[in-house]
């Protein structure tokens, strides 16, 4: 992130500043109340357009009748069945395990993400040595390409050390995916650690701290914003990927969430799955929203500096 | 800073926290001098690894050294060299199925394996490389044991190796294991997919294949191509011009429609601003996969949008949303608009709630009208911020798999071809591989993708301020 980013976002705290007020000349007026409704009826279409979707979602994960073809925008018939069938239900598809499954995929990739992350920005942010220059170039250019160029070999390196068979071995292969490339993510939490005056590190290595000292006792307790932040990154990877997950989770026992929903929406399942699916989507929207939204929060902290005062 | 000035043996004394410069001074101890003026004992550790160390008495470090050369030859020679040469020809036997054996019988021989075969091989000379590493430093450390003996009479312990691990040299166990999680997880799967590129691994040699050098690009950039894979040069240049024309529209489509919203909610005759941002921020927290699996339903044949039309009268037949061409081209451009212009609000807001007071001020007293105002200053600044954004946001759509495997699937399909009218390079390599298990053509799509976004981000990165000048605002 650019400095100039950063001053940007760190505006987003303050007051709204002015935007110039158009000049008043005479019969501006009238004018300047067309131009009210007109911005008022496109934005009330414009939120229209961009609720519905999440909307109809909501609805119809209430609806009484689950077959995909309707007639009708809402439900005509309320009921909570879908979110109790969702769980319930398991003799096709077991979405109580594939939600208990990404639960437990998203913890660790959460802690692991986070131990990389954390020190591989301290390392670039504050230590200095050989290949460091070429280490960050390295970083870059592997940034820049998705896993799935190469899930296929992924997935081979997985087969041949015997983590693609039962489905706790690719819940394995899953923490691993998501979270052993982690550590080339690290320019945020760099970028965060480098506002960290230098000085501080200086006064603690004149005491006779070590740099582990200085990166356990000083850095780390200042980054807590950002660690937060890079947590929940981690935390909702799973949750949110599908098609790493489609690729190495080949059987529906190994499935994880977003799978499972991508599932119920196929020509076998849709008939009785539909409404289920839209219970599902509510289901893990909200807190991953509630999340996502928390992240923001933090985000926004650790940009507006490191240390305050 | 001379060695004297030292006042704890073994431990540097130069205590500033970083040096001015990115660049670390240049070792005493490099290989070049180790050779130049190491003395036989350094010399000899070069083929006896861990000799010169435990000669001055760092037993545990030699001992590491020499355990970690036995392990690697004792493995080399009992499994590495077949690995590597299976490298040669993917595997001793290539060809399975029902054969004569020496004996006259009539068997049934299991084809190689040559994924395995080519996967070993590539980890082995992996392994190689990082013993390679390990070498260089036993000779190094051996110099640097040998030149500390003089100097001060001893080399340094393990205690005060172990401390300097903690200090000093605090990279080196911070960086492994991110560095291992990468090398596995990124670089060997990257090298691995780049060799497919060269092999006959496709449909037909679904288990052993062999190395068929350039044929595979001949393939993709002849005319002619292969009716049997689906592919030829005018289909590439039809989904590599389809990328483009999609990247260019989702990044700056959305840009330009999410400023103009973003400036219509600024407006300052607009009442319940944050009501309005609220509204359209929402989309952003809904898990993108779920949005988009939830508009893709709504928009299919039998969906609730055609129906409400059909309802309302104002269609006899459904709209061709994901069937035909240039209706599934408009779908995920615009359904793209859905996703992406709250996040331009986002940002637009937060970066004109910064620009400078002054500058309108100024504009106001010289009577700069609404519109220049706009055009001089509202927009230099926006795009001051927000360009090296746009060209990561740029090379983000080239990869943009979701929308459009979750949308449209790359559909509609020609007949003989085996990449969809939307399908974008990224989803196109993903369907040969995955769905049609024509690995070496998809690798060669994923190398040509790899070299747009190569070029792309070089350019991006080699001008974006923050990184020619990384250190420059401290």
């Amino acid at each position: 992130m650019t400095s100039q980013a950063r001053t940007a976002e760190r505006g987003v705290l303050k007051p709204p500043s002015t935007v110039v007020r158009s000049s008043s000349k005479g019969g501006m007026h009238r004018r300047r109340m067309v131009g009210d409704v007109v911005t008022h009826v496109f934005l009330s279409v414009m939120a229209v357009l961009w609720l519905v979707p999440i909307v109809w979602v909501l609805m119809e994960s209430f609806n009484k009748n689950t077959s995909p073809f309707q007639t009708t925008f809402f439900p005509t018939k309320y009921t909570f069945d879908n979110y109790v069938k969702l769980f319930t239900d398991t003799s096709v598809m077991n979405f109580k395990a594939m939600f208990m499954r990404t639960l437990v995929i998203a913890i660790f990739v959460c802690i692991i993400t986070l131990f990389f992350v954390l020190c591989v920005g301290f390392v670039m942010s504050r230590l200095r040595f050989r290949q460091r220059r070429a280490f960050m170039n390295v970083a870059l250019i592997l940034g820049m390409f998705p896993g799935i160029m190469a899930v296929a070999a992924i997935y081979f390196i997985l087969k041949a050390a015997g983590l693609t068979g039962a489905p706790a071995q690719v819940t394995v292969a899953l923490v691993i995916v998501y979270s052993a490339g982690s550590g080339v993510g690290f320019y945020v939490m760099k970028g965060f650690m480098d506002t960290i005056p230098i000085s501080l590190d200086e006064a603690a290595l004149l005491d006779g701290c070590t740099r582990a000292g200085v990166f356990r006792r000083i850095i780390l307790p200042i980054t807590k914003p950002m660690m937060v932040y890079t947590a929940l990154v981690g935390f909702l990877t799973p949750w949110l990927d599908f098609v790493m997950a489609k690729y190495i989770a080949r059987t529906q026992d190994s499935y994880t969430v977003s799978l499972g929903l991508w599932q119920m929406l196929q020509k076998e399942y849709i008939a009785q799955w539909y409404a289920r699916f839209a219970a599902g989507a509510v289901i893990i929207s909200i807190p991953i929203a509630v999340l996502f939204i928390v992240m923001q929060r933090f985000y926004q902290t650790s940009m507006s500096g490191s240390v305050k005062g | 800073m001379t060695q004297t000035a030292m006042a704890v043996p073994g431990r540097d004394t130069r205590r500033t926290a970083q040096p001015r410069s990115g660049r670390a001074d240049p070792s005493r101890y490099s290989l070049g001098a180790a050779f130049a003026h190491g003395d036989a004992l350094t010399r000899a550790s070069a083929l006896v690894m861990g000799l010169g160390n435990i000669a001055r008495r760092q037993y545990v470090k030699g001992a590491m050294f020499l355990v970690g050369e036995v392990a690697f030859v004792v493995l080399l020679l009992t499994r590495g060299l077949t690995s590597l040469k299976g490298l040669l020809h993917l595997g001793p036997v290539t060809k399975g199925g029902q054969q004569w054996d020496a004996n006259g019988n009539f068997v049934n021989v299991n084809p190689t394996n040559s994924v395995q075969v080519l996967l070993y091989g590539v980890v082995w000379v992996f392994l190689v490389a990082a013993f390679v590493v390990m070498w260089a430093a036993a000779v190094r450390s051996a110099y640097k044991a040998q030149v500390l003996t003089k100097e001060r009479g001893q080399a340094p312990s393990i205690a005060s190796d172990v401390k300097d691990l903690a200090d000093d040299r605090l990279y080196a166990p911070l960086l492994s294991l991110p560095t291992l999680g990468v090398v596995v997880i990124t670089i060997i799967p990257l090298v691995f997919m780049i060799l497919l590129a060269f092999t006959d691994y496709d449909k037909n040699h679904p288990v052993a294949f062999n190395w068929v050098g350039l044929q595979n690009f001949a393939t993709v950039f002849s005319r002619a191509g292969s009716t049997a894979i689906g592919v030829n040069l005018g289909i590439f240049m039809r989904v590599l011009a389809w990328t483009l024309v999609w990247a260019f529209f989702a990044t700056f489509l959305n840009f330009f429609l999410g400023m103009f919203m973003a400036m219509v909610i600024l407006r300052p005759g607009t009442r319940l601003k944050n009501m309005w941002r609220a509204f359209f921020a929402m989309s952003i927290a809904v898990p993108q996969f779920v949005s988009l699996l939830a508009i893709s339903q709504m928009l299919q044949p039998q969906g609730i949008v055609n129906q409400m039309l059909k309802n309302w009268g104002l269609i006899e037949t459904s709209m061709p949303f994901f069937t035909n061409a240039w209706w599934a081209r408009a779908t995920v451009i615009i359904v793209n608009l859905w996703i992406g212009i709250p996040f331009t609000i986002m940002q637009v807001t937060g970066i004109l709630q910064n620009v400078p007071g002054e500058l309108y001020e100024a504009a106001k007293i010289d009577g700069a009208s609404w519109w220049q105002t706009y055009r001089k200053i509202t927009m230099p600044f926006i795009f001051f911020v927000m360009t090296p954004y746009l060209i990561v946001t740029f090379t983000n759509n080239i990869n943009n798999f979701n929308v459009i495997y979750l949308l449209s699937l790359g559909e509609p399909t020609k007949v003989g071809s085996s990449a969809g009218q939307t399908d974008l390079l990224i989803t196109w390599l993903y369907k040969l591989t995955a769905d049609q298990g024509n690995f070496n053509i998809g690798a060669v799509i994923g190398i040509l993708t790899f070299v747009v976004l190569a070029v792309v981000a070089l350019i991006t990165y080699r001008n974006s301020g923050s990184y020619r000048n990384e250190e420059g605002f401290r």
